[in-house]
């Protein structure tokens, strides 16, 4: 099962190398992982998505929690949550595939925030799999590079991840 | 008042209260060492090599209650100490290991004696540092100790970079230290206490499996105290060893791959059991599918959550520190009144006591040549039970565990988690020089002691009147038992070839050496040694080449599924 972590963990450094670690060290998957300073800065949230059976997801959250650095672990995806993903995407846009790669942005919401004679850069939010239809609905010819962020997400409603 | 951050870690030091610091100098450390020879409050042990001061160190807190502390210098000396503090960690023992660093600057340019110390220990340790700003000196030291011993305790690494042992700032020691991120649990949770109360009471079939953590939170009496009143059979880990007095009738020894019977089989065919700072470990209950064929209640006491359920699965799982735990349990049976079901318990009994019937410790003596757990049971005899005695790696270690009967808590140690052949001398250095006047004997094999056999020399310096009871049996003895068992008898590189006379090494590096080749003299041998109040005296024993160790579980077998003597296979 996917399941979305989201962590609280002291500024320090090398507290990613601990969380990764954490994970390569014990065979645990992580399908992405982005990290940055919240609003207090002595705080980094971490957002986790990984795969497993209960007991594997369990033995994240506990092992994690142990990490001496780690704040705070909840598993967002346990109940409703917002999950964004952001696509930086560079496709080749030139001739009659120049219009139809704008009308494609459009139709995902996404964005163009540079353009060239022959290239778009679009930007486009949401969650995995509307990132993942839209890089598979244009055509993958026309792809010159994507970056994407990797997941971040919040709980729905009253539920907050705070110290 | 104005110090140097060198001044501050000796300061910092002596504010802790440290005996000893087990170290060895280098360039990154100098300052400190310069320091350190400045005062006589912290003395310094200094070892002839880094994982003899971490094992040392390691030894040290194992039979105390208080952190080892070792000291080493930067690159090679922070390599060499990896595989004590990987040790020690499987064990979860209490240590604060400082290492120097070169300095801020040259951290990142390949600079002489650099390694990423922090980055190298990380898996291996319950937290490290580096600190960059001597004004951090002082806190990170206290962090360290606090980590160290608290919550499941555990080794935790200070890195110095050689130039902020040289800055200055104000020396403040901090008393208190709170860390938002870091609050672990003591109190067991009530209700989870009730509820598993009400399962041992109702149980016929109890068992209480004990382990480490009983030993390391100090709660042997307790435990002791809980199974009294209930009634039931204990068994312990290898680590747990003298968390419950072994001469006791409701001890079954030692459980797990070289377990006796009645252990086994009392943990296999249990319908409640008490697992007590334990952690199924695959050397203790072996396939956990064929563990989980019986259906049983299990209730699990440890400090940390990670250790519940990670293996076996748990019906009441109580978090919190199992002395405090342990007490609460003792509080509400006698406050309550209630006590297990007799009738139950006697036929279980019955049971047990048809298992004890095999003697599966029995062994056949001779008086030819000696056999290993001979000589264990007169070490036993001669120290009355009441040595600290430590151990290496192999079958002298499962003999020592199997043969010396602990009575009390923190008298034997040996590496169990990691299994590191070479800790038996250096932890037999820390027991020394933390009880000086008491018998410390290190039970090993030629192969083991080799590991760390530089340290007689250390022995001689600081006069540490050790017994080394060396069951020489020419072979990696463990080695060549599985090889016999389960590679066809193909001794692959298990032959101990040009070994040394072991008395004369010993009296080259100044201690008494005896070589022991008959049974009959095993006995005089060990009492002559052990007179010898203020001598180290080697005892090289020349024991049976084939002895194995039975009880035997095969790696990934049932725990019931056990080799009793060579005529079972
Ligand atoms: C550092 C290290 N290397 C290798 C091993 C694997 N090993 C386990 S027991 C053993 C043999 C130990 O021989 P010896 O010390 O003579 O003890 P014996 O088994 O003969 O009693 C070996 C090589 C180990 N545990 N530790």
């Amino acid at each position: 099962m996917r399941h979305v972590i989201s962590l609280l963990i002291e500024n320090e450094s090398g507290a990613l190398s601990r969380v990764s670690g954490l994970f390569s060290a014990r065979g645990y998957n992580i399908e992405s992982l982005t990290v940055a300073p919240t609003e207090d800065a002595s705080l980094s949230r971490m957002t986790i998505v990984t795969t497993g059976s209960d007991d594997i997801i369990e033995q994240i959250n506990k092992q994690l929690n142990k990490l001496v650095e780690v704040v705070k672990v909840v598993d967002i995806s346990e109940s409703a949550h917002i999950e964004r993903e952001l696509l930086l995407i560079k496709v080749r846009a030139t001739g009659k595939d120049r219009e139809e790669m704008k009308r494609m942005a459009d139709i995902f919401r996404g964005r163009i925030i540079d353009a060239t004679d022959t290239s778009y850069v679009i930007e486009m939010t949401g969650n995995q799999q509307k990132l993942d239809s839209f890089v598979a609905a244009i055509d993958g010819a026309a792809i010159l590079e994507t970056a994407r962020s990797g997941v971040v997400g919040v709980g729905r409603g009253e539920r907050v991840l705070k110290v | 008042m104005v110090l140097t951050g060198a001044e501050i870690v000796v300061r910092c030091l002596q504010e802790e209260k440290v005996e000893y610091v087990f170290g060895y100098p280098g360039g990154a450390v100098l300052f400190l060492y310069d320091e350190l020879f400045k005062q006589d409050q912290v003395r310094h042990v200094l070892v002839r090599h880094e994982q003899a001061a971490v094992h040392a160190a390691d030894g040290y807190a194992r039979c105390t209650d208080k952190v080892g502390v070792a000291l080493v210098t930067s690159g090679p000396g922070a390599t060499n100490a990896v595989t004590g503090i990987a040790t020690a960690y499987c064990d979860s023992i209490p240590l604060v290991i400082i290492s120097g660093q070169v300095p801020t600057a040259a951290i990142g340019q390949d600079a002489f004696q650099e390694v990423d110390t922090v980055g190298i220990t990380r898996p291996c340790v319950k937290h490290n540092y580096l600190v960059k700003d001597v004004r951090e000196v002082a806190s990170t030291i206290r962090k360290a100790f606090y980590l160290a011993a608290s919550g499941r305790p555990g080794p935790v690494l200070v890195d110095i970079p050689k130039d902020v042992c040289t800055q200055k700032c104000e020396f403040d020691y901090p008393r208190e230290i709170t860390m938002r991120s870091y609050n672990p649990v003591t109190k067991g949770h009530l209700g989870q206490i009730r509820k598993a109360l009400q399962l041992l009471l109702e149980a016929e079939r109890p068992m209480i499996y004990s382990g480490g953590g009983v030993i390391l939170s100090d709660a042997a009496e307790k435990l002791t105290r809980l199974a009294r009143l209930l009634g039931f059979p204990v068994t312990s880990t290898l680590m747990g060893l003298g968390g419950y007095p072994a001469s006791d009738g409701q001890f079954l020894g030692m459980l797990g791959m070289h377990g006796t019977y009645e252990a086994n089989m009392g943990m296999h065919y249990s319908d409640v059991l008490l697992a007590v700072g334990a952690r199924f470990d695959d050397r203790v209950i072996g396939d956990p599918r064929h563990f989980g064929q019986e259906p049983r209640k299990i209730i699990h006491i440890d400090i940390d959550p990670s250790s519940i359920s990670k293996r076996v699965k748990v019906d009441v799982p109580i978090v919190g520190n199992v002395a405090d735990v342990l007490d609460e349990m003792i509080r509400q049976i006698e406050s309550g009144g209630a006590r297990p079901e007799q009738d139950a318990l006697d036929t279980w009994w019955k049971q047990i006591d048809e298992w004890r019937r095999r003697e599966c410790l029995k062994y056949k003596n001779s008086d030819e040549i000696i056999k290993p757990q001979y000589v264990v049971e007169k070490l036993w005899e001669v120290t009355g039970g009441d040595a600290f005695v430590t151990s290496d790696v192999g079958q002298h270690q499962m003999w020592a565990a199997q043969y010396y009967k602990f009575e009390k808590p923190r008298r034997w140690l040996n590496s169990g988690g990691l299994g590191t052949m070479g800790v038996g001398l250096p932890y037999a250095m820390g027991a020394q020089l933390a009880h000086p006047g008491s018998p410390v004997a290190c039970i090993t094999g030629e192969a083991s002691i080799q590991m760390c056999i530089q340290e007689l020399s250390t022995c001689k310096q600081f006069r540490l009147p050790i017994k080394i009871v060396n069951l020489n049996n020419r072979y990696l003895g463990m080695v060549r038992q599985w090889q016999e068992l389960f590679h066809g008898g193909r001794y692959s590189e298990s032959y101990m070839d040009s070994l040394p006379d072991f008395a004369k090494l010993a009296e080259a590096y100044g201690h008494i050496g005896i070589r022991v080749d008959t049974p009959a003299d095993v006995e005089g041998a060990l009492r002559e040694a052990f007179k010898q109040k203020n001598e180290l005296v080697f005892l090289d024993f020349q024991v049976d080449q084939t002895e194995n160790v039975y009880p035997m579980v095969q790696g990934g077998k049932g725990l019931t599924e056990m080799i009793l003597s060579a005529e079972d296979l």
